[in-house]
């Protein structure tokens, strides 16, 4: 392998039912600033049937080049075309960086594909760098310039790895999705847009799809909540929780409770986080009007992020919240629903 | 003498961890609530082969050894001694008499069905007038023909409604001994379902509310000639013998509620702040734990022994009867030094312990008080 | 029908992590567990194994004392174990891992390979998909439900809003989540019969058609550059604020930890 033949960094423009998905264009977004510290460009790897119009989008967000995919073998994801498609593109063109989503899709079809052209894939990163490997100077071993450092939690995020693929082209990461910031829109930005089709012959490989069934979102399980708004005695009263109801709403978060609110039969018990309740861990952990019995702090103190809101200062949720708000919740937490509303709405 | 666990042991003990954990925990403050038999989790136990450890494969059972089958009790009772005493008193009190003394077409017929869990056994010897005195059995059965007819009524009887088959005495004579007129005593095994079998009261207890206690009554049962369990005559030997084996599950469950108090105290006292600091951190605190652990391990080492004692002599009388009547008092002491460490809270349902305490009560009671254990080992010792 | 499981020893996260003087991981000092995945994998092929009969292989890379995940397999109710254990195969990223479970697959008859999707402490949810291309037969990820139509397999397989009802031709190889199944209990008898068998041991000589280069630590592609552990959380930041400042204060922290 002759690495420096491998130039130019490639993201995998994931699309469902012909629209981009989000983690296209951060991946363009963040291609876009890996692209810049290795003075070369970003392309976009656009992989489906009739999916020609969504490259002046991805051109938008700031793909250079848009490479277009369009086979009728492609229209509903399957692992094998799709692995032909983006092993085939990375054969011809040759890029030194590969980035894929760290989706359902992207995180069945990076494998594959590095598999198949024999390269590293560092999986579900979460921070991506152009630096030196080692990072720092080791007697006796060369000193790698420009190559990706990928970073990733391990270990149900107890650790953290950097890792790097230095001997090996392209650098394949899967990256998790809403880390990496979009760039700005550039309303009528153009790509040049180049068509290639590697042909698709069914092989053994090859599944049959006997039917897509679109699942209606059910009441998220407490313990799969990446946000919970979580709420106490403090809440005053079952009406009241409407308003943690509304702030879940805006946040995609799910509500839960403290044993006290079960006990008081506010909430059903399925609700309940605690010892004798359920053992959550989410990303964030909005503890409302909760005290923080050991029972109840058993039970999600290993949550991301830990914001509680209660006016008693002495309360011992603020012994393991990482951000502790002494003050009325009737108050704070409508205001911070109306807040969050005008944040979310600037950001679309 | 090697006080290593084989690698076999240790991962049976992780599987009954993880089953008491995951299945038994979540459910034992409602089961003690509501008082209520946890049916849902014995079949789990029955799908896991929990209701057969030590009998034999050929029996549908696990082959496993009476070590394996205690460790089961142990850590049942860790998280809830209700379930502990459904696996203890059918298994050592109804498959194992069974297994012991029944004939090879009893066994065949009942052993399966037992040791699968699709069916329960229960242990039906005590009486109003008959606890510890075992001899003072009235329930009496008559020959007529090909059958047994039973009348008479047990009491405090384990898993009493929700069990299937029953080993059951009762008085079927009188033989003289040793110049004295005595009752002669015969096991049978009965039904559930057999004309004339009805259960009575259901007791309401301090502790294991969820096991099912009854009074079991016979008017006119008639059973077949061939549900003698043993021979005509031998009952109160079979009793004797059962209870040997059935205190090491008992012990075994004491253990258990003592383990668990202890695990929920040294938890507690890390968290709980007094004077500023974790209670943990006084030295009253500490130097009781220190006696509740040393007072624990001893525990488990003479019911360890027992168990093995079981597979390896015919007569284990005595290991057992040290067993229950130590762990059982260790379960007594160890549970309300637990409450005593959880202040307030360790009184109140919120808080295991409470609930550990008054269960623990019981394992100084049933198959045989602690003073019968002091008699059977200060028997043996003045024999 | 013969269905290999491929599964791994991983450290028992839940049950906390523990660290060495210098950051890295005490995996001695933690528990170990089946990785839940594989286990779920692991009760799929058993349920077939109980619908349509088969037999049942489970695999394993790892150390000598990767051994125990095998009984423990085997006590649920495997047919057979294989640990491919040797000093060489150390250091393995996905690519080697894949190349040597490949390596050591091609020694047995199979109609279907099972893996879990993911082991909780890597959490790449690449060796599955990588043993399969390695082997040459189609993968399914995410299985949620399986069932075998003559000689193919009908498996559901999850994405984010939809699951698509996908058919396969066997040999074909199926990555299961946790959520797939509940796993039953190894049975008491199961585990000393599980200790009474053998176990079979492979090294290195017994791979088929694998590269030297393509293993351990030296045919790993990926290398890492540098490994920390996550702060350790203690009690946070506590304000006193009037609601608009306290507003402003938590949209602050949501931004800077990515929430919004």
């Amino acid at each position: 392998m002759n690495i420096a033949e491998y130039k130019g960094v490639f993201v995998f423009a994931q699309q469902v039912d012909n629209k981009l998905s989000g983690i296209a264009l951060e991946l363009v977004g963040k291609g876009k600033d890996l692209a810049k510290d290795l003075n070369t460009e970003v392309t976009a790897v656009l992989v489906g049937y009739g999916v020609k119009d969504l490259a002046d989008e991805l051109a938008a967000y700031g793909a250079d080049k848009v490479i277009l995919v369009d086979d009728p073998e492609l229209k509903e994801y399957r692992t094998e075309p799709y692995a032909h498609a983006l092993a085939s593109v990375i054969e011809k063109y040759k890029p030194e960086i590969f980035l894929v989503g760290a989706t359902a899709i992207g995180r069945d079809l990076g494998p594959r594909v590095s598999a198949r052209i024999h390269t590293g894939l560092t999986a579900d990163c979460t921070q991506l760098d152009i630096g030196d490997f080692p990072i720092n100077p080791v007697p006796g071993k060369e000193q790698l310039h420009n190559q990706l450092l990928m970073t990733r939690p391990a270990f149900g995020g107890n650790t953290i790895a950097t890792i790097a693929c230095p001997q090996f082209r392209p650098q394949m990461a899967t990256v998790r999705p809403g880390v990496m910031q979009k760039a700005p829109k550039v309303e009528g930005a153009k790509a040049v847009v180049e068509e290639f089709n590697p042909g698709f012959t069914p092989d053994n490989k090859y599944v049959e799809i006997l039917e897509v069934v679109k699942s209606v979102v059910d009441t998220v399980d407490i313990m799969d909540a990446k946000i919970l708004v979580s709420g106490g005695r403090g809440v005053g009263s079952p009406e009241n929780f409407k308003i943690l109801d509304d702030l879940a709403e805006v946040l995609g978060a799910t509500v839960s409770c403290s044993r006290a609110v079960v006990d008081a039969g506010w909430k059903p018990k399925d609700l309940q986080v605690g010892q004798t309740g359920k053992t959550v861990r989410p990303n964030v952990y909005f503890a409302i009007g909760i005290s923080g019995a050991i029972q109840h702090l058993a039970g999600m103190e290993e949550s991301d992020i830990i914001i509680a809101i209660n006016k008693d200062d002495t309360a011992p949720i603020f012994d393991v919240a990482d951000y502790g708000i002494v003050g009325d919740l009737n108050k704070v937490v409508p205001a911070l629903t109306e807040r969050l509303k005008a944040e979310l709405a600037n950001k679309n | 003498m090697d006080f290593m666990l084989t690698k076999q042991h240790e991962m049976a003990r992780t599987l009954f961890r993880e089953f008491a954990e995951k299945e038994v925990k979540p459910l034992a403050q409602e089961v003690d609530e509501t008082e209520v038999f946890p049916r849902g989790t014995v079949e789990k136990m029955a799908k896991a082969g929990f209701m057969g450890i030590p009998v034999p494969k050929e029996y549908g059972g696990q082959g496993c050894d009476i070590l394996t089958y205690a460790m089961c009790v142990e850590e049942l009772s860790k998280v809830c001694g209700t379930t502990g005493v459904i696996v203890s008193a059918h298994t050592s009190l109804c498959c194992d008499p069974i297994l012991t003394y029944g004939t090879e077409e009893q066994k065949q017929k009942y052993l399966p069905d037992l040791a699968s869990g699709r069916k329960i056994g229960a242990f039906g010897l005590t009486e109003p007038g008959a606890g510890t005195d075992a001899q003072g059995q009235q329930t009496k059965a008559v020959l007529d023909g090909d059958e047994w007819v039973l009348n008479g009524s047990k009491i405090f009887i384990t898993n009493g409604k929700e069990a299937d088959v029953y080993v059951i005495f009762a008085v079927t004579g009188m033989v003289e001994k040793r110049g004295r007129m005595s009752k002669e005593i015969t096991a049978f095994i009965v039904e559930k379902g057999t004309p004339g079998f009805t259960f009575g009261t259901k007791e309401k207890k301090m502790g294991i509310r969820g096991s099912s206690t009854y009074e079991l009554i016979f008017t006119d049962c008639r059973i077949p000639k061939e549900n003698i369990l043993g021979q005509q005559g031998k009952g109160f030997g079979i009793a004797m013998h059962t209870l040997d084996g059935g205190r090491i599950g008992i012990a075994s469950q004491a253990l258990g509620l003592a383990e668990g108090a202890l695990e929920r105290t040294v938890e507690y006292v890390k968290e709980r702040k007094q004077f500023g600091r974790a209670i943990g951190q006084f030295q009253n605190t500490q130097f009781q734990l220190a006696d509740m652990a040393t007072k624990v391990e001893a525990a488990q080492l003479l019911v360890y022994k027992a168990a093995i004692a079981k597979n390896t002599q015919k007569v284990y009388s005595v290991e057992a009867a040290k067993a229950k009547l130590y762990a059982a008092e260790v379960a007594m002491e160890v549970t309300t030094k637990a409450v005593q460490l959880h202040g307030g809270y360790g009184y109140t349902r919120e808080y295991d312990v409470e609930r550990m305490m008054r269960d623990a009560k019981i394992t100084e009671i049933y198959e045989g008080t602690s003073e019968v254990q002091r008699m059977v080992i200060s028997g043996a010792l003045l024999k | 029908m013969k269905i290999v499981v491929c599964i791994k020893q991983v450290p028992d996260t839940k049950g906390g992590v523990k660290f060495n003087p210098d950051g890295t991981l005490d995996r001695g000092a933690m528990l170990t567990i089946m990785n839940p995945d594989d286990k779920a994998g692991l009760e799929a092929a058993l349920r077939l194994k109980d619908e349509y009969g088969a037999e049942v292989t489970v695999i394993t890379m790892g150390l000598p004392k990767a051994e125990e995940v095998l009984r423990e397999a085997m006590a649920m109710g495997a047919d057979k174990g294989i640990l491919v254990t040797d000093r060489v195969l150390g250091g393995a990223d996905t690519w080697a891992t894949s190349q040597t479970l490949a390596g050591a697959i091609r020694n047995l008859e199979y109609d279907l390979i099972i893996t879990g999707r993911q082991a909780i402490d890597g959490d790449t949810a690449q060796v599955g998909p990588q043993i399969s291309e390695h082997l040459g037969i189609p993968v399914i990820s995410y299985a949620q439900n399986i069932k075998i139509d003559g000689d193919s397999v009908i498996v559901e397989r999850q994405f984010d809003d939809r699951y698509h009802v996908l058919k396969a031709k066997m040999p074909c190889l199926i990555t299961a989540l946790a959520e797939l199944n509940e796993p039953r209990y190894m049975t008491p008898g199961g585990i000393f019969d599980a200790y009474q068998a053998d176990i079979t041991v492979w090294g290195r000589a017994n791979l088929v058609d694998v590269e030297d280069s393509n293993l351990g630590l030296k045919g790993s592609p990926t290398q890492i550059a540098k490994a920390s552990d996550k702060v350790r959380k203690g009690a946070g930041e506590k304000v006193t604020l009037d609601p608009a400042e306290a507003v402003d204060y938590i949209i602050d922290k949501l931004k800077v930890k990515h929430v919004i």
